[in-house]
């Protein structure tokens, strides 16, 4: 199989993080809760994933990385612990549901008003419209730093440098970059940064997170056991406990170090010059092809190893299918949870075949997917085309 | 058991500061090592670090290196 689902999980990961979650379910006792050998070999496993998150990331204590079972957690309890009724939040029709859902929630059941700004047919924002949006009562930008759809980025330096012109949060979902795409979120000015372990980070399924710039205070959703302060009728106030309820994914947690540890030997502006040439070599082999749409900006200067497309007016589920089963190509179709992207882009019907890539593949696969794109054109022609 | 003797015994906010702690102290081969938090100071749950009393100024300045605030200092019997 060719592997170019990447911006859903990376399914190759480096050989040593298996073989730390084998090492660790095997060996290690539950994190915080003792201290005895396998409870300290957890807890030393934890704050090592911790501390490694921090120097990936650039955030500034490991006591601000708290770990969550994916962004999805992490952009709730964000989204969720940050904002009063009355509050205003600006975000971007680029978003993943998981912004999405919990700011319209937020609008239905607290009164916290939210605006998206627009994104035109090439999946770009105008970044004036976020002066257009602003109100007194704004609070926070809550944005992606790429879409998980068109790849493209948002500049969140300069986000950042407009948060705290205005005295405003930003709280970026970089689901799509951490790992894959250098990020220091003290340099670019992001308050709190929301991440998955499995896919750019190479970690394990059930690992995540978010980065907390110190004096950022975030209500926890959740409270419980914590393996300090028990006779305390609340969760302690003091992060990364005020946020992390109940046993961590110490399993998960030990091969999401192991491949921080990879990325940061490997380099992260290494691997993405690497994503990004793949992802630009199979852009250029298929923009040309007679019935091939693609979306997104590609003249940007950076952006997500992703491009998706069309072919014709196909329905891209039986085209992602097509090159399943003919091709052994492992690609999404559909809506990707990013109902307002597709929107913008006029693809609400077809839907779109995403095509994402890893440090782990090759030109040759990306060659080899541009050959099944052009096959399928041609085999899904209209009569006259 | 083994009798028990007078110990600096530091205690935290948090596990990941009692981890902090933990790795500092190895790295700069300050002595102690991760106890239980002993029920003469918290009947809560938690780890802290136990280290013989003459240790304590090495102890301090390991923690201020690395900007770790303790929730307190004692000395008790472990």
């Amino acid at each position: 199989m060719i592997y170019l689902d990447n911006a859903a999980t990376t399914l190759r990961k480096p050989p040593q993080v298996a073989a730390a979650v084998a090492e660790a379910i095997t060996s290690m006792g539950n994190a915080s809760r003792g201290a005895h050998d396998a409870s300290l070999s957890a807890s030393r496993t934890v704050y090592e994933a911790r501390c490694l998150t921090a120097e990936l990331l650039g955030c500034p204590r490991p006591d601000h990385v708290i770990f969550t079972c994916n962004a999805t957690e992490a952009l709730n309890i964000a989204i969720g612990g940050l904002f009063a009724p009355g509050d205003h939040i600006i975000s971007t029709d680029l978003e993943h549901n998981s912004v999405l859902r919990p700011l319209y929630r937020l609008e239905r059941e607290q009164g916290v008003a939210v605006d998206f700004v627009p994104a035109d047919r090439r999946g770009c924002v105008d970044y004036g419209d976020f002066d257009r949006l602003l109100r007194p009562e704004t609070r926070a930008v809550v944005c992606t730093h790429a879409s998980n759809l068109t790849g493209n980025m948002l500049d969140l330096a300069r986000l950042g440098r407009f948060a705290r012109e205005h005295g405003l949060l930003l709280v970026a979902d970089c689901s799509q970059t951490a790992g894959a795409v250098p990020i220091d979120m003290g340099a670019l000015g992001v308050d709190v940064l929301c991440f998955t372990g499995h896919k750019g980070l190479m970690g394990p399924q059930g690992t995540g997170g978010l980065c907390i710039r110190p004096g950022v205070e975030i209500r926890p959703w959740k409270v419980g056991g914590s393996g300090v302060q028990s006779y305390s009728c609340t969760q302690p106030e003091e992060y990364p406990t005020r946020l992390e309820a109940g046993t961590h994914n110490g399993h998960g947690l030990a091969g999401l170090a192991a491949a921080e540890r990879f990325l940061l030997e490997e380099g992260v502006d290494r691997i993405h010059e690497k994503e990004t040439a793949l992802a630009r070599r199979f852009y250029e082999g298929v923009r040309a092809i007679p019935g091939v749409t693609v979306y997104g900006d590609h003249g940007a200067p950076d952006r997500a190893a992703i491009v998706s497309l069309n072919l014709w007016d196909r329905d891209s589920g039986e085209i992602s299918d097509a090159l399943a089963e003919e091709y052994g190509i492992a690609t999404r179709p559909g809506a990707h949870c990013a109902p307002r992207m597709h929107q913008a882009l006029g693809t609400v019907e077809q839907g779109a075949v995403r095509f994402s890539f890893s440090y782990y593949n090759t030109d040759a696969e990306a060659d080899e997917a541009i050959r099944a794109v052009r096959t399928l054109a041609e085999e899904t022609a209209p009569q006259g085309a | 058991m083994r009798e028990k003797k007078m110990m600096l015994v530091v205690t935290f906010h948090t596990t990941a500061d009692a981890m902090a702690m933990e790795k500092v102290c190895k790295r700069d081969q300050v002595p102690g090592r991760l106890i239980p938090v002993p029920r003469a100071i918290s009947a809560g749950c938690g780890l802290a670090w136990s280290a013989p009393p003459e240790n304590e100024e090495q102890i301090c300045q390991a923690m201020a290196r690395v900007g770790l605030e303790p929730e307190e200092l004692h000395r008790c019997l472990v």
